[in-house]
């Protein structure tokens, strides 16, 4: 086996995170190393228009995403039954090569609610403890909203975010989200323009006396410098946007925030086809030396290194911790053990609202985020959950993210999959019909977890992850009572005809239907060494230079898109790291 | 008659061969033997300082010494650029401080006479794609600084110089001689208009001299000589010219094709960042900023502006002031005038209906001096084969417009570029599918649009091997 000069610090992965670890870190003149397991890309030449804009390659052949032949998971609903590989993308896009799911997510760009932080205190208190199904197992992050605040504000002036304040200092804003927590400065940009669909959807939301505000978008909605310097182009609402690469350098990712600027520094160095396999160990168990990675040549090269920061996908952190033999794995049944523990998802419903011809929307203008209209009144705990059973809720969304010809194609119920009667729906309805969407949180279980497969391997003969999940009756009482509220606004706008998809208490969790790509947990963040695999600033509670970053650290999944907190937890793992650990290396939390 | 007169016919072609031979001989023998130009390649450098060789540093990026003596991914101020020629491609060569094969063994006088003359240590004349006849206005305390960075500062790298790719008998150096006889002017101070203006004065010091902006900007003539060194040499200097198949624009006072209408802290601006709220550069004006311009000082960037905005017109030409009648038109949907349509869809998403683009991202068209000049050459490439911003210090990011070459025929780039250059109040006229087609296979063809960090710059066989298969093979399960 190969090995390598020493680093100081290694990054497994180069996405958001590993970007931000290692821009943040390049000013100490440490020699940093990201390892990327797939290839170089960039706005220039690889998502130029007209390129860019092709739904068959990018939206059903998935270009941007991992090659499912070559590693997947597999899924199962229980622990009884015997898990499958997930052959074909539905359910989750797993994003590939330099930049990761930042280049194909849609800009959703999100803050949590101040309770989402310390949600087990919050709802034990607030309701009791026996509010929560005994199988329940939500926890804090060991993180406040106001210690999380720079962090969040920085990771929006990075991207460039546009949207409107709703609660500046405290003060409580016309026309921003009511229920946010305190935002010190406002957003970096002004919102982008509400697309038709968002439109009808506020005034209706109004008229239910809610508070309608522009969804927070890491679309840019004019040309932005950010604080590197870097400069983002102004969005122009093409409809390409998730699953696609962004030709107009106006959505946020590390290639078009922070790559012109990292990848110029002399100790920096990207290693692209070099996949990590495994983070080494020295005798004790409680120091990293180094990580193995897999070369384009399909040869094994030992990196030597003091600082390890894994910052690959949700998925793929839990699988190389668990690979690697860090932390207890996590055990179902007695419900101890750590790495694999809460892995959590998202549960959407729509409404598809179809007007008669009399009400002209162009669905082609759409921006992944930049346009639509949101309402927050029934997401975190900004209700009173307790007539109505449940943890948890979501955020409600008005209008269209684009009208693509394959996938954003609605016609009424009712009407025949193919032939002359179908091509007439599709016909008659593409200029009059936009959505209302539920985007609601799943809570934490005993028996929902990551572990390794017994079965099935992936290409290098490593055995692949398996997800165990289903739902949850407490997420089918919390879709039913957000899908209704989108169904009364839905019918407040009048609509010629509506149509519901929803799940119901009986089904299953159903990989074949996308829903989102906002995987969570498997390696949580959190309190104590008992219950959590890392400490407030995501380093690994057992060997103290392991930094886990990203959507594993959450210890449930909120109502929120991921990313917004992503960035701002990442931002204060690496201001801990550069401030206190790098000058007194070892553990930043007691335990 | 015919058989007297034929060997006599031969007598006198023999003669006139042999006579020429002798010539040729005789003048063989005088570029040899005075090869002339001055200097004194034994004279020695004073010991550097620290603060010479900073300085020396500066004078390097300033006269773009790396643009042709670092090779794309090769070791700084190594050599082995191929530039091609009218006679063939030359090779930029090793001027780091190697003793064997690079300049460590130049003493100041030659290092002197190759920067300032023309001639390397061997007496040979250099060719002029080296700005000789430009740094000859290079003063003394400037060329000693050069010589104390390049001596002491930059890395030596072992690296043989590349021989030219010329066939005889044009690969024979001695001719050079007359070149650099007839057409390099003596090493001596600029005459400066005795104004005053000491802002001015160092201007035109830069401009003329380590700048060597004529390089490119000035016409050349038949015979390759810059027709202008200087403004004293009338108003040719500076006018525009043609390079690599990009039309370089006039740096002079024209209202509509050069700088009389660009602001002063516009051109700083782009000087520094390659980039305006109107604007950007391409061609080989990119490299300039990326390895030259941006590090110039604030102070010497104004100076240059300073110089350059004080050049009179070549050309008489009116102001483009904005109509925004094109603009009303296609914001209502008016697509009737040929070529709109083909705009709408092509590039109106970034240069907007109204032609002002978004400022330091993608450029205006309205008002643009490169859409408003006689010779349209520079849009045609630029849509034909795209560009990329170049990468400044202020400004890292580098926006590239992609290539339209295999989406548009040549008639409707004609159609496109006729409706650019007459809408918004350009007046830049019409273009014709056959000057598209003119240019369409000129080099640079078809240069990948990359950042200058991309990994794959240094390796475009990994770029082809990403378009030709997504997936890498596989290898053997591990043990």
């Amino acid at each position: 086996m190969t090995r390598m000069k020493p680093v100081d610090v290694v990054l497994v992965g180069f996405g958001w995170t590993g970007a931000i670890i290692g821009m943040e870190l390049v000013d100490t003149g440490l020699k940093i190393l990201a390892l990327e397991r797939g290839a170089y890309r960039d706005t220039s030449p690889d998502f130029t228009y007209p390129h860019n804009a092709d739904e068959l390659a990018y939206g059903i052949r998935g270009e941007l995403f991992q090659p499912l032949a070559r590693e997947t998971v597999t899924i199962r609903h229980n622990l009884n039954e015997t898990a499958v590989p997930y052959r074909q993308y539905g359910s989750f896009l797993l994003g590939n090569n330099v930049g990761g799911a930042g280049i194909h997510w849609n800009g959703q760009h999100y803050r949590p609610s101040p309770e989402d932080l310390e949600f087990h205190s919050h709802i034990s208190k607030r309701y009791g403890q026996k509010f929560m199904p005994e199988d329940m197992q939500i926890q804090d992050y060991g993180v406040t909203y106001d210690e999380l605040e720079p962090f969040l504000d920085q990771f929006e002036y990075l991207c460039g975010t546009s949207g409107r304040a709703g609660n500046l200092n405290g003060e409580i804003k016309d026309g921003g989200n009511p229920f946010e927590g305190v935002r010190k400065r406002e957003y970096p940009n002004p919102p982008v323009a509400d697309n038709y669909g968002a439109k009808l959807f506020a005034d209706a939301a109004r008229s239910k006396g809610y508070k309608p505000f522009p969804q927070p978008s890491s679309n840019a909605s004019r040309p932005y410098t950010n604080p590197h310097g870097v400069r983002l182009g102004p969005c122009n609402l093409c409809g390409y946007c998730e699953r696609f690469g962004c030709f107009m350098y106006s959505k946020a990712s590390p290639q078009t925030t922070i790559l012109p600027v990292l990848m110029r520094k002399p100790n920096f160095e990207l290693r692209t086809n070099s996949h990590v396999i495994k983070i080494n160990l020295d005798s004790s168990g409680k120091r990293a030396t180094g990580v193995t990675y897999i070369d384009a040549q399909g040869q094994q090269v030992e990196q030597p290194a003091d600082l390890v920061i894994v910052s690959a996908f949700q998925m793929h952190n839990v699988r190389l911790m668990l690979m690697s033999g860090i932390g207890a794995p996590y055990d179902p049944k007695t419900g101890k053990g750590v790495i694999g523990k809460n892995y959590a998802y998202q549960m959407m419903s729509n409404v598809n609202v179809f007007f008669d011809k009399d009400v002209a929307i162009n669905p082609f203008i759409g921006a992944g985020s930049g346009g639509n209209q949101i309402i927050d009144e029934f997401n975190s705990d900004h209700f009173d959950h307790g007539p109505h059973g449940f943890v948890g809720g979501g955020y409600i969304l008005g209008g269209q993210t684009g009208g693509r010809p394959i996938q954003q194609l609605l016609v009424p119920p009712g009407t025949p999959a193919w032939g002359e009667k179908w091509k007439r729906a599709a016909k008659d309805s593409y200029l009059h019909t936009t959505g209302v969407q539920s985007h609601g949180s799943v809570m934490a279980y005993r028996d929902r977890y990551l572990d390794l497969d017994p079965t099935y391997k992936d290409a290098f003969g490593l055995p692949l992850l398996r997800i165990t999940f289903d739902w949850h009756d407490n997420e089918y009482k919390m879709t039913q009572f957000l899908t209704d509220r989108a169904q009364e606004i839905a019918d407040a706008m009048k609509p010629r005809q509506t149509s519901q998809t929803i799940r119901k208490p009986g089904g299953h969790y159903d990989v074949r239907q996308y829903q989102t790509t906002h995987t969570t947990g498997g390696v949580i963040q959190g309190t104590s060494p008992e219950t959590s695999a890392l400490n407030r600033f995501q380093q690994n509670w057992d060997v103290h230079n392991v930094f886990v970053t990203g959507a594993s650290a959450f210890p449930q999944n909120l109502g929120y898109n991921p990313t917004g907190l992503i960035g701002g937890l990442t931002y204060m793992s690496v201001k801990a790291i550069r401030e206190t650990y790098l000058k007194n290396p070892g553990p930043l939390v007691q335990a | 008659m015919n058989t007297y007169a034929k060997p006599r016919r031969g007598n006198t072609l023999w003669r006139v061969i042999v006579v020429l031979v002798v010539l040729l001989v005789i003048v063989w023998l005088l570029a040899m033997l005075f090869p002339g130009g001055g200097g004194d390649p034994t004279a020695k450098a004073a010991e550097a300082t620290p603060d010479q060789i900073k300085q020396g540093e500066y004078l390097a990026r300033l006269g773009d010494c790396a643009a042709c003596h670092t090779a794309p991914g090769g070791k700084a101020y190594a050599g082995g650029l191929p530039i091609a020629s009218p006679i063939g491609t030359i090779y930029s060569t090793n001027i780091t401080p190697d003793p064997d094969t690079g300049i460590g063994k130049y003493s100041y006088g030659q290092f002197e006479r190759a920067v300032r003359r023309g001639i390397n240590a061997d007496g040979h004349t250099l060719y002029p794609a080296m700005p000789y006849p430009s740094y000859a206005k290079v003063n003394d305390e400037d060329i000693q600084a050069l010589y104390a960075y390049f001596m002491h500062s930059v890395q030596p790298v072992k690296q043989d110089n590349h021989a030219e790719d010329i066939h005889w008998p044009l690969s024979m150096r001695w001719p050079l001689t007359y070149w650099r006889w007839l057409f390099a002017p003596k090493v001596s101070p600029i005459e400066t208009a005795a104004t005053g203006d000491a802002t001015m004065a160092r201007g035109q010091y830069l401009v003329e001299g380590l700048g060597h902006c004529g390089a490119c900007h000035t016409p050349r003539a038949f015979t390759l000589q810059e027709k202008a060194l200087g403004p004293k040499d009338g108003t040719v200097y500076l006018s525009g010219s043609v390079n690599d198949n990009w039309v370089t624009p006039s740096l002079r006072g024209e209202l509509a094709s050069g700088l009389g209408s660009v602001p002063d802290d516009e051109l700083i601006a782009l000087l520094k960042t390659g980039r305006t709220e109107r604007s950007a550069v391409f061609g080989g004006m990119s490299d300039v900023i990326e390895h030259s311009t941006q590090y110039m000082s604030d102070a010497d960037l104004a100076a240059m502006v300073h110089f350059l905005k004080s050049l009179p017109a070549a050309r008489q030409e009116q102001a483009v002031t904005y109509d925004a009648a094109r603009h009303t038109a296609l914001y209502s949907g008016n697509v009737s005038t040929p070529g709109a349509q083909l705009y709408i869809d092509n590039c109106a998403t970034c240069h907007r209906t109204d032609g002002h683009g978004y400022g330091q991202v993608y450029p205006a068209l309205a008002g643009n001096p490169v859409l408003n000049g006689e010779n349209p050459g520079s849009a045609v490439r630029l849509v034909l084969h795209g560009a990329t911003m170049p990468a400044g210090r202020d400004a890292p990011t580098q926006f590239s417009m992609p290539a339209f070459r295999e989406r548009l025929n040549n008639q409707q780039i004609a159609d496109i570029l006729t409706f650019v250059r007459s809408s918004w109040g350009n007046r830049g006229g019409a273009v014709t599918a056959g000057q598209v087609a003119d240019l369409r296979d000129k080099p640079p063809v078809g240069q990948p649009l990359m950042t200058s960090y991309d990994p794959r710059v240094r390796d475009p066989n990994e770029l082809k091997a990403d378009a030709e298969d997504q997936v890498p093979p596989t290898p053997p399960p591990s043990k």
